[in-house]
């Protein structure tokens, strides 16, 4: 049987912390401790399981902070989890990062270019350590910008010449011109404009009709998760709270109400017991007290 | 259906190592190639200490502190040129990991199918093919300003020794090069302390002699101190490859140890970073 796309199980992750050298002082300095004894490390990822299927567009629902980006990040290799184990199609993200790296790509929310090199440089050089000639980059190339709206004179200007919008469908043609056959989307229509958003949205949905990839979608966006998702896991405080399609969450919280009243909204609320600026606050305030 | 375990290992999707090596000296090109203005500030800098080193020796002269101030300007001049040399290869290694940061590029290039290794050899390749430009150019407009006797220089066995020596200060680099994927704020400036230290030990002014016999016993382990004596053989003395071969085998070593022990170094210090979330943008 062929392994899911995306598997972990019970991955932890904590951050900072550091090591507490005022624990080590005798009586009576240990008292110094009182004041001056370090928080401990923030757990940002609490035993997170889930399989995401081949070919299946997996949203993670969260707010920011919730831990989503630290998710993205273990499953690009960027990250080692403390404990627990990452797959991707069956590969160790950790014991077999060198594989998992050739299967993969990522869009975030920041676009992450050369700012000065023009976009077809960057693309040239993001193709080449992929493994793709100048040849067939270019080859690939205007197709994948047609598909996105991009005009190609404006690839052959630096980076920071372009609108945020502009790089980052650079971003999304940089990481479908290496052909992944996982894409992990990471929050990648923040901050874009409505038309932009639509253009990456649409884009999304051609790559999953047209093509043999799996994505990873993270997001705070109700509207696009419902919109993009085959499956949504809601994340909040660093651990998955339910899953299921966008239908079968409506239905577990409706509870006689017609399903198609109820809003992906509601859906977070009655799961996680806050709406999801709430649960956005509450991630900030813990970071501030860190 | 997708196929994976072919995938991983499509021989026409993931290239020899000497082509994922070049895409990093083609990106370094071009990004030299828009920064240019940074390029001759730093061009411009590099004449400027060049002769202002240089002219130390003239005083020298003009004091009565020496009767034969060609050699003591050769010798400066030479000191001044290598150490421009040294640096920017050092600079250039040394701030993968930093340049990679202030781009903000630095997690789309470290989670690419691309060995450290190679990508540590690509920016070093580059480091050197851009020190040598930069040299080259400082040393073409320094030296109408004195009347210096190249007449005996032995170039070919310089350029051995830039080439055999260059392996070594790579090596150097990327061990400097650990430094901000350790200490994301304050490494880059650690690693200017380092090159501070190289400068004051490998007899770049002065020959290793004066140095106080403690201070002397770290220029041993330096290989710019064996990069220099090279150098400055081929040239002042007219050295040949064969009269040179004792400094040429410690270059050799140097870089045979320094080159992979470096790498090694560079992978336990990213195995940490990923541990501890340092593989990300600051700022």
């Amino acid at each position: 049987m062929a392994s899911p796309a995306i598997e972990t199980r019970h991955v932890n992750k904590y951050f900072g912390g550091g090591f507490d050298y005022l624990r080590l002082l005798p009586p009576p300095f240990d008292r110094l401790r009182a004041n001056g004894a370090k928080k401990g490390p923030a757990h940002v990822l609490r035993d997170v399981s889930f399989a995401a299927q081949r070919g299946e567009i997996y949203g993670v629902l969260g707010a920011n902070g919730s831990g989503k980006s630290t998710l993205v990040r273990i499953l690009s290799t960027l990250l080692l989890p403390d404990s627990g184990e990452a797959r991707i199609f069956g590969l160790d993200v950790v014991r077999q990062s060198s594989e998992v790296r050739s299967l993969i790509n990522r869009v975030s929310a920041d676009p992450s270019f050369f700012r000065n090199m023009s976009a077809v440089e960057n693309l040239l050089f993001f193709g080449r350590v992929y493994g793709f000639s100048p040849a067939e980059i270019k080859r690939r190339l205007p197709g994948i910008l047609a598909r996105l709206g991009f005009e190609w004179e404006r690839a052959l200007e630096p980076m920071s010449h372009l609108s945020r919008g502009q790089q980052q469908k650079m971003a999304v043609a940089r990481s479908f011109l290496t052909s992944p056959v996982l894409m992990l989307l990471d929050e990648p229509t923040t901050g874009l404009d409505p038309r932009s958003k639509r253009d990456v949205q649409a884009f999304v949905r051609q790559v999953r009709d047209e093509h043999d990839s799996t994505i990873l979608l993270t997001t705070h966006d109700m509207e696009e998760a419902e919109l993009l998702c085959d499956r949504i896991a809601f994340i909040a405080n660093g651990r998955i709270v339910a899953e299921g399609t966008p239908f079968k969450l409506r239905e577990r919280v409706a509870r006689g109400r017609p399903v198609e009243e109820i809003t992906m909204e509601t859906v977070f609320m009655e799961l996680t017991g806050k709406r999801i600026e709430e649960d956005e606050e509450e991630a900030e305030k813990v970071l501030a007290a860190r | 259906m997708l196929n994976i375990a072919e995938r991983t290992a499509q021989p026409g999707l993931i290239r020899g190592p000497v082509t994922l090596a070049y895409a990093f000296v083609e990106r370094q090109t071009n990004l030299w190639k828009r920064y240019w203005a940074w390029e001759l500030v730093w061009l411009v800098y590099g004449v400027v200490n060049t002769l202002a080193i240089t002219f130390i020796a003239k005083e020298a002269e003009q004091a009565g502190i020496t009767t034969d101030a060609s050699h003591l300007v050769l010798f400066l001049l030479l000191g001044t040129l290598v150490w421009a040399y040294l640096s920017a290869v050092l600079d250039d290694i040394s701030l993968v990991i930093t340049w990679e940061r202030w781009e903000g590029t630095i997690e789309h290039t470290l989670m690419a199918p691309v060995s450290r290794a190679v990508h540590l050899i690509g920016m070093s390749i580059f480091g050197v093919l851009h020190a040598i430009v930069r040299t080259l150019l400082i040393f073409a407009i320094a030296v109408p300003f004195f009347s210096v006797d190249l007449g005996q220089a032995n170039w070919f066995a310089a350029a051995v020794v830039i080439v055999v020596g260059s392996a070594s200060v790579a090596g150097l680099g990327i061990l400097t090069g650990v430094l901000p994927l350790l200490y994301p704020e304050r490494g880059t400036q650690m690693s200017f302390m380092i090159q501070a230290v190289v400068l004051l030990i490998s007899g770049v002014y002065y020959s290793v002699d004066v140095l106080p016999p403690w201070l002397r016993v770290f220029s041993y382990i330096s290989p710019a101190t064996y990069f220099l004596d090279g150098i400055r053989g081929a040239i002042i003395d007219g050295d040949g490859v064969q009269d040179l071969l004792g400094t040429l085998a410690t270059l050799v070593l140097f870089g045979v140890i320094l080159v992979p022990g470096s790498i090694a170094v560079f992978a336990v210090a990213e195995k940490w970073a990923r541990k501890t979330g340092q593989l990300k943008r600051q700022g």
